[in-house]
């Protein structure tokens, strides 16, 4: 276990380091980040200033080991456009990141047993047919689209909650209801899809053979070896997230990291957008990570062949 | 033609426990109404102009999609009030025809879409092929690379291309080729792994064929059932990445309409002008629905194995 625990976490640092390389030259690929942040009226020393401050006018590899260097400390840089700490921008925006996710990550996970354990327990009745219905329309509508109809209809026509901003319970009602329709679909696909695998199985013919009631088969046997499946799409789950994240964090203005990479963006602010992709990066890194050392523990095959 | 016959068969021996008529039919309409309107769209964004035929005035589009017209600004569609069918849909905060824009941008949304699927589906095939044959660290190092790129949020890559280089529909195939051959290389590698202990491969094994014909000759062929299966599941996905980047901004540029940089537009007018953004939502919606039904069904036709795709 602890040559499979060293092995692994060697193979995540090699891979944070090329996604690293990746991202440091991608930023790079225009040639000279200087040239964005010049106006019409910058002279040609104006520019070179800009490139020495940047430690643009030192070499390709010199840059490169800077980067690495201060990333290492955490230091990420300073916002070009507002002339702060990157690492503190980041963290003034995560909690209102998190306030969002975690209520609407609970909603739609709640939502998502809830549904697909049904969908998968009542086959082709009007529930699961709803529950599909559901599913498909979450899936087909574009998040923001459905955010962008919602304030139409809950904040612009009846007036009944802000449209956007941060602020008392009323201020999180949207969001959190779009961005959990927006994890929802996917979610409960799996969960039924999981569902209907495990009721096929002989373990639960076995526990109807015993007699136990259908609810204790269902919600305790069942649910349980089902919720392992969906444990390998955890990264994938996390990258909805953050898409999810983004979008409706631009919709309602909502001050989160979606939000000011989306502001980052615009104003062409590498450091901040480097740095958050960076972030992202090393937590999609260290989800697989977790994934596959609790696979490992549950599963000890896993252990002693994949080295 | 071909769902007739199976038809046929299905009535002539007697069935226990198949589908009802009634099941049957709509077992046919979903694959009927989705494959009309994809195709429907498909032509609509092929004659949106004839430009490309060196007819730039034959348009289907009744105006010109960029064509600025302030006087006409802010129409109603036709059914409104104040609407005229002039402008069937309506125009844009610069008198621009909405329906003009939906046209030319089922243009570009469908084919940033089906030039990304044929990237990403060459790329991942053949990763997921060599995966899955060769096995081993080549396997094991392959896999966690599909594993993290299909971990990674598309809108992310494209947000580092574009703070690099100005949005462009390049960058938008690019930044979603990037991640997007990953699903095809996890789905071809698993498929692969169980073709590998199939008879006929490890026959060929045994009269000596090299891995790379096993691969292309004996592999290959008995995968394009799933792959066509996943190319068709993926239409929708794009539709709904492109005009998510669009909508933040970092996909088409403007003035080029994209379903998503149209709702974008329509945004901040939602309360006076609710037409530019629901329009362009709605097609979308509509094009990600039908390639959704057409995946399923085609799944459920050609390889009902794959439910969890």
């Amino acid at each position: 276990m602890v040559r499979f625990l060293v092995i692994r976490l060697l193979q995540s640092v090699v891979a944070l380091v090329g996604i690293a390389v990746l991202v440091f030259a991608m930023v790079r690929i225009s040639g000279d980040p200087a040239m964005m942040l010049a106006t019409a009226t910058s002279t040609a020393e104006d520019i070179q200033r800009i490139r020495v401050n940047l430690g643009l006018d030192k070499s390709i590899p010199e840059q490169f080991w800077i980067f690495v260097q201060d990333v290492v400390q955490g230091d990420l840089g300073e916002s070009l456009f507002k002339k702060k700490p990157v690492t503190g921008m980041i963290g003034a925006a995560l909690p209102n990141s998190i306030r969002l996710i975690l209520p609407s990550w609970v909603i739609a996970m709640l939502g998502a047993l809830l549904l697909g354990v049904l969908g998968a327990t009542r086959r082709d009745t009007f529930l699961d047919n709803g529950v599909k219905f559901i599913a498909i329309l979450g899936q087909a509508l574009p998040g923001f689209w459905v955010a962008i109809v919602a304030v139409f209809i809950f904040s612009v026509t009846w007036q009944l909650l802000p449209t956007s901003g941060l602020g008392g319970i009323d201020h999180y009602v949207l969001p959190v209801a779009t961005l959990s329709f927006f994890l929802l679909p996917g979610m409960m696909r799996l969960v039924r899809s999981s569902m209907l695998d495990v009721l096929d199985s002989e373990y639960i013919k076995l526990a109807r053979i015993k007699g136990l009631p259908e609810r204790t088969i269902i919600w305790k046997h069942a649910l349980r070896n089902a919720l392992i499946a969906p444990l390998t799409v955890a990264g994938m789950l996390f990258a909805m997230i953050i898409t999810g994240a983004v979008v409706i964090e631009t919709v309602f203005s909502w001050p989160g990291i979606g939000f000011i990479l989306v502001e980052g963006v615009m104003a062409r602010d590498f450091p901040l957008v480097q740095a958050i992709i960076l972030l992202v990066a090393v937590v999609v890194l260290g989800i697989n990570l977790l994934v596959d050392i609790s696979y490992a523990y549950i599963d000890p095959q896993i252990r002693y062949q994949k080295t | 033609m071909q769902e007739k016959d199976s038809d046929t068969e299905i009535t002539a021996e007697p069935v226990v426990g198949g589908l009802s008529r009634r099941a049957r039919i709509m077992k046919n309409l979903t694959f009927i109404i989705p494959a009309t309107i994809l195709s429907l769209m498909v032509l609509v964004a092929i004659f949106a102009d004839l430009a490309w035929l060196g007819l730039p005035d034959v348009r289907l589009a009744p105006y010109d999609p960029v064509k600025i017209s302030l006087p006409d600004r802010l129409m109603p569609p036709f059914w409104a009030e104040e609407g005229s069918t002039d402008h069937l849909l309506g125009t844009d905060k610069m008198g621009r025809d909405t329906l003009s824009r939906l046209i030319f941008g089922a243009r570009i949304s469908l084919s940033v879409s089906l030039l990304v699927i044929l990237i990403t589906s060459s790329i991942g095939t053949m990763l997921g092929i060599i995966a899955g044959y060769l096995g081993g660290r080549t396997e094991a190092f392959l896999m966690r690379i599909t594993d993290t790129s299909m971990a990674f949020p598309p809108i992310l890559v494209a947000m580092l291309l574009v703070v690099s280089m100005d949005p462009s529909f390049f960058t938008v195939v690019l930044a979603v080729s990037l991640l997007g051959w990953a699903p095809y290389a996890r789905l071809i590698r698993g498929e692969t792994l169980r073709l590998r202990e199939a008879d006929f491969v490890a026959q060929a094994r045994i009269i000596g064929t090299p891995p790379l014909r096993i691969m292309l000759r004996h592999i290959f062929p008995n995968i394009i059932n799933p792959l066509i299966i996943i190319m068709t599941l993926q239409i929708g996905l794009l539709i709904i990445v492109e005009a998510t980047l669009s909508f933040l901004g970092v996909g088409i540029p403007p003035p080029a309409p994209s379903w998503g940089n149209m709702v974008n537009d329509g945004r901040n007018l939602i309360d006076i002008a609710w037409w530019i953004s629901t329009f362009p939502g709605i097609a979308i919606g509509l094009v990600v629905l039908s390639g959704n039904f057409l995946g399923d069904w085609l799944r459920d036709k050609m390889d009902p194995r794959l439910r969890q795709l």
